[in-house]
């Protein structure tokens, strides 16, 4: 039976929450003029709070009702039906949520009336900002809901509800005029590439990073209108150190889940939709800088409107840019096309026109300071880092949207066939390499300049000692990869050593910052442990992507052909089952195909494992053991977790240590995405050995005519030139999966077989069952043989076998190596610290402002002054 | 002159060197009829070329071959492009994951002598953005 009843609740929360959201706005609005703030009266902002808590309430309405219908298997519903299934973990049922666009809409929803009952509640000058500050809120929301309102006026359709029936969605499916009730009895399962830890996390980090862009926004925006323009700063850097690093910590997030699950062999791309999101983060960063060059010295402030307002609009481009179908051909991860694009570029259009136009119309009245910057002033150096930040922001979003000038040309009548470039990794590189460089640079000597007196000794003084570690240790590094073979790599590329210089000088630049704070008061160096983060994410991702190195070479020496010598690569090997393949300094080789089993760390071999009707059960054909503890008997039923996951055991062992360690790379042959493979990898100190399968043999394998024997017990045999040895045959009484009744015989052949590196057993089964002879065969994957108990004769006590043999097993396979990745990640969490540190910092009593230009710190000094 | 006006002018310098370089790297959409022309013109930029696989009667994929046995870094299959010109196509990696599956198909390459040598392939599958069929999944 369908039930539309939770669909007609989630779908009128949503409509709710529209017109909630359009109150509170103008509630909001009212309570902020002037001369209602100057009355002191208060009704119009208590309708407005309340009418932004009934928004709230319909949106958690909305979100209760959604996961009720993924939860409960309702697949009457479209968003159920196409995003999961009943397989499905619970910890996944959460990621289906936004596999969907409408989905994510809802989180993004969400995270702001998070953000915004916060803003409501906490912090000291709430009373003079909330009006403005959330008539700004309230006016986005209004926005977000109509893209999941799903209500058609006239002939104009509004927004993608995800409460749409199937019948109604797929209105032309026969099967629905037939029967209108019709529920299907499965999902068509969440796609297997987000079925994944990162999946879980990453869309809510990076949506709440989204979400916060709006809150120093919004500060901008309230303080452009009532006039307060140079107040807004304050209350609002804490959120922007917050936005900084739940949308850098998603960014990073994301490349994560790409290292881990997809196969191109790294971690970014330079994917549009990836792009989408680096842009308004670099120009984020800027902005935070210029805010914080405003806070101690007053200058910058025209800077940081202009930064904060272009972060929020560049992050609604890159949600127009993902959502809007407009990127086409150029990516692999474009989106479903829902058919919002008209209502995502209005979004994007309306504040677009209100923010530019609210800055234009108060340019002249923000006050700006005259006062000439020298170079010895630490704010004149910040500014050159926020003007790199965007220089860097811009090269990336002038490429990425090429598809978006295609579009507009071919609006205004003309054919243009732009694509993006060939080659986008180098394109964005060369910029981007460059960019990294002076930041880590100018992070550096920002930070030298900030803390000191604005004099060229001072800062002579201050730069000595982190130069000459610097120096010490690039050196160190450069005559240890070059001349000896410590290192996974060789530093002699010009460009690559100015970039690990001018990571270094940050580092230690910034070390020398937090060791002078450490008397002080430490709690100010969160700057200063970011740049530390930002310069070893640099470095990180010099090893790790610079060097990045293909060990599968392959060096049988066949190839197919020659004509193309420069094009030719040899980046994947062929690998025989059990047969090893010399990769660098491994021995590596396949050994089998193994399952996950439910209950059961590690994996399971596929030869023990007897497969039944239902996919997700198995019966063990031996016992099944992990390290010393039995789990499974034989002939027990166990369950595959996910059985379309085949796992590919990797042997490598080290030719020089013999230490061996396994690996097991995954594939599965999905009916609508082909083979979808996703790699295993395995961390050392210096390096991550990165291994995934390009192709594997046929599932169907090609078996040869049947050879027979006749056999007598103790004989040996030769059986496709491996010698068997017959111990004879027994009666059984159990046979997994068969059910056995009176009068049912089943005999069992003991056969031995000896392979190049060990002796496998095989059982073939004879069962004579109801009048008829059923033959049960068994395959040793290993030596490519099947073996048929044929026929039993008592009389002459002569045993025939069948035997057939097949093409051994083989995968395709390509192995990477990537020095140092490890510095990437650990550097993300060094930068996220530090971020951290100054929201707590700034969010306290920002009125313990920096010693303006000029004065050293030093707090004896103050004390004695005082004292006289 | 003030600092922050050289500071302007350099970021605008800055600026209109990133305008260029996009413009130069851009590449374009072309048939194969223009890629030939620019490999015989001496021009050797890569270009993209969308097209369909070459397929028989039935609609199965014809021309295709994939010996990983033999080289695993080896494919070479029939593109046919948006004026029905039938051109080799041979890449030297693996054969891609969906390959058989797709609607489209983007290469990324040039010309050299007769073949085109592509070295990025991006496929459009239609089950990622056309409905699935129903009856697919078990019915009441």
């Amino acid at each position: 039976m369908i039930n539309t009843l939770i669909g007609d609740i989630g779908h009128t929360s949503v409509i709710v929450a529209f017109v909630a959201a359009i109150v509170s706005s103008l509630a909001y609005f009212m309570a902020a003029r002037t001369k209602v703030e100057m009355f002191g009266d208060t009704s119009w902002r208590n309708l407005a709070r309340g009418a932004f808590y009934v928004h709230g309430a319909a949106v958690l309405m909305i979100i209760f009702s959604l996961f009720n219908i993924i939860y409960a298997h309702r697949y009457e519903y479209y968003y159920a039906w196409s995003h999961s299934s009943n397989h499905l973990p619970i910890h996944f049922m959460i990621s289906c949520f936004w596999e969907g666009q409408e989905g994510s809409f809802l989180l993004w929803i969400f995270w702001h009336v998070m953000l915004g009952v916060t803003l409501m509640n906490v912090g000291k000058k709430r009373k003079e900002w909330e009006a403005p500050v959330m008539a700004m809120f309230s006016f986005v929301q209004i926005f977000l809901t109509s893209m999941i309102l799903g209500v058609v006026l006239g002939d104009v359709k509004i927004g993608s509800s995800p409460f749409i029936l199937m019948r109604d969605f797929m209105a032309d499916a026969p099967v629905f005029s037939m029967d209108p009730n019709y529920v299907p009895q499965d999902g068509t399962g969440l796609n297997p590439l987000l079925q994944n830890y990162w999946m879980v996390i990453h869309p809510p980090t990076l949506f709440l990073g989204f979400a916060a862009t709006l809150v120093p926004f919004a500060f901008a925006m309230a303080g452009l209108w009532k006039g307060k323009f140079t107040e807004w700063i304050k209350p609002a850097l804490p959120w922007a150190h917050f936005a900084g690093v739940t949308l850098g910590v998603g960014v990073v997030m994301g490349a994560y889940w790409a290292y881990e699950t997809l196969n191109f062999g790294g971690y970014w791309n330079w994917d549009p939709v990836e792009n989408a999101v680096y842009i308004p983060w670099l120009v984020l960063v800027g902005a935070i800088h210029t805010m914080v060059a405003y806070r101690r010295s007053k200058q910058g402030l025209r800077a940081s409107f202009i930064l904060v307002i272009t972060t929020f609009l560049l992050v609604l481009y890159a949600t127009f840019l993902t959502r809007s179908g407009i990127l086409g051909n150029a990516s692999v991860h474009s989106f479903t096309d829902l058919g919002l694009s008209g209502q995502l570029f209005t979004y994007l259009a309306v504040f677009a026109v209100l923010a530019i136009g609210l800055l234009v119309y108060n340019w002249k009245k923000i006050p700006a300071t005259e006062k000439e910057l020298t170079t010895y002033n630490g704010e004149f150096w910040i500014f050159i880092g926020a003007a790199v930040l965007c220089l860097a922001a811009f090269q990336v979003l002038a490429t990425t949207s090429i598809p978006v000038y295609n579009s507009f040309m071919g609006f205004i009548g003309i054919e243009t066939n732009a694509a993006l470039p060939a080659d986008q990794i180098a394109h964005y590189t060369k910029f981007q390499l460059w960019a990294g460089l002076f930041v880590a640079l100018l992070s550096g000597i920002a930070q030298l300049l900030w803390w000191r007196k604005v004099d060229k000794a001072s800062f002579v003084d201050a730069i000595t000692m982190p130069a000459m570690l610097t120096l010490l240790f690039s050196s160190l590094i450069i005559i240890l990869s070059n001349k000896f073979d410590i290192l996974p790599f060789k530093l002699d590329n010009w460009i690559y050593i100015t970039l690990l210089i001018a990571s270094l000088f940050s580092v230690f630049a910034n070390l020398s910052i937090i060791l002078g704070l450490i008397h002080k008061k430490v709690a100010l160096s969160g700057g200063a442990v970011s740049h530390i983060g930002i310069a070893l994410m640099l470095i990180g991702i010099l090893f790790s992507s610079g060097y990045s190195k293909i060990i599968s070479q392959n060096n049988s020496g066949l190839l197919y052909s020659r004509e193309f010598p420069d094009e030719v690569n040899r980046d994947n090997v062929l690998l025989w089952r059990n047969t090893p393949v010399e990769m660098d300094k491994y021995s590596v080789s396949y050994r089998g195909k193994f399952f996950e089993v439910a209950g059961v760390p590690g994996y399971v071999n596929q030869e023990i494992l007897f497969r039944t009707a239902d996919e997700y059960k198995a019966i063990a054909r031996a016992d099944i053991k992990a390290g010393d503890k039995v789990y499974y008997k034989t002939g027990d039923t166990l369950e595959l977790s996910t059985p379309e996951n085949t796992y590919y055991e990797l042997e490598y062992k080290n030719r020089k240590s013999g230490k061996a360690f396994l690996l097991y790379p995954r594939a599965q042959v999905n009916p609508n995405m082909g083979l979808l493979a996703s790699p295993a990898i395995k961390s050392f100190v210096d390096r991550d050995l990165y291994t995934h399968v390009s192709s594997i043999a046929p599932e169907e394998k090609e078996w040869s005519t049947m050879k027979e024997y006749d056999i007598a017990m103790g004989d040996t045999v030769i059986l496709n030139d491996y010698i068997a040895v017959f111990h004879g045959v027994e009666m059984v009484n159990k046979v997994p999966g068969v059910e056995l009744k009176q009068g049912d015989v089943a005999v069992q052949a003991d056969m031995q077989i000896l392979g190049e590196t060990k002796s496998y057993h095989v059982h073939p089964l004879l069962i004579f069952k109801d009048g008829m002879a059923g033959y049960y065969p068994e395959e040793i994957g290993d030596l490519g043989l099947r073996v048929t108990l044929l026929n039993i004769d008592p009389a002459t006590e002569s045993f025939k076998i069948g035997v057939n043999t097949t093409q051994r097993e083989w995968i395709i396979l390509k192995a990477l190596e990537k020095p140092f990745v490890n510095i990437l990640w650990i550097g993300t969490l060094i930068m996220a610290m530090g971020f951290i540190m100054a929201i707590v910092r700034r969010s306290q009593d920002g009125n313990k402002v920096m010693p303006k230009s000029g004065a050293k710190v030093s707090i004896s000094n103050k004390r004695k002054a005082q004292a006289v | 002159m003030k600092k922050s006006h050289i500071f302007g002018i350099i970021i605008i310098g800055l600026a209109i060197m990133i305008i260029m370089t996009t413009a130069g790297d851009a590449s374009t959409y072309v048939s194969f009829g223009e890629a030939i022309a620019r490999a015989q013109d001496g021009d050797n930029s890569k270009v993209h070329v969308v097209g369909r696989l070459q397929k028989d009667a039935q609609g199965h994929i014809i021309n295709m071959q994939y010996d990983p046995l033999v080289d695993p870094n080896y494919f070479a299959f029939t593109l046919v492009d948006t004026n029905k010109v039938e051109q080799r196509v041979i890449y030297f990696n693996p054969k891609p994951q969906d390959f058989d599956r797709s609607e489209q198909v983007v290469i990324t390459g040039n010309m050299k002598q007769d073949v085109f040598v592509a070295d990025k392939i991006l496929l459009k599958c239609p089950s990622k953005y056309v409905e699935k069929d129903i009856n697919k999944t078990a019915s009441l």
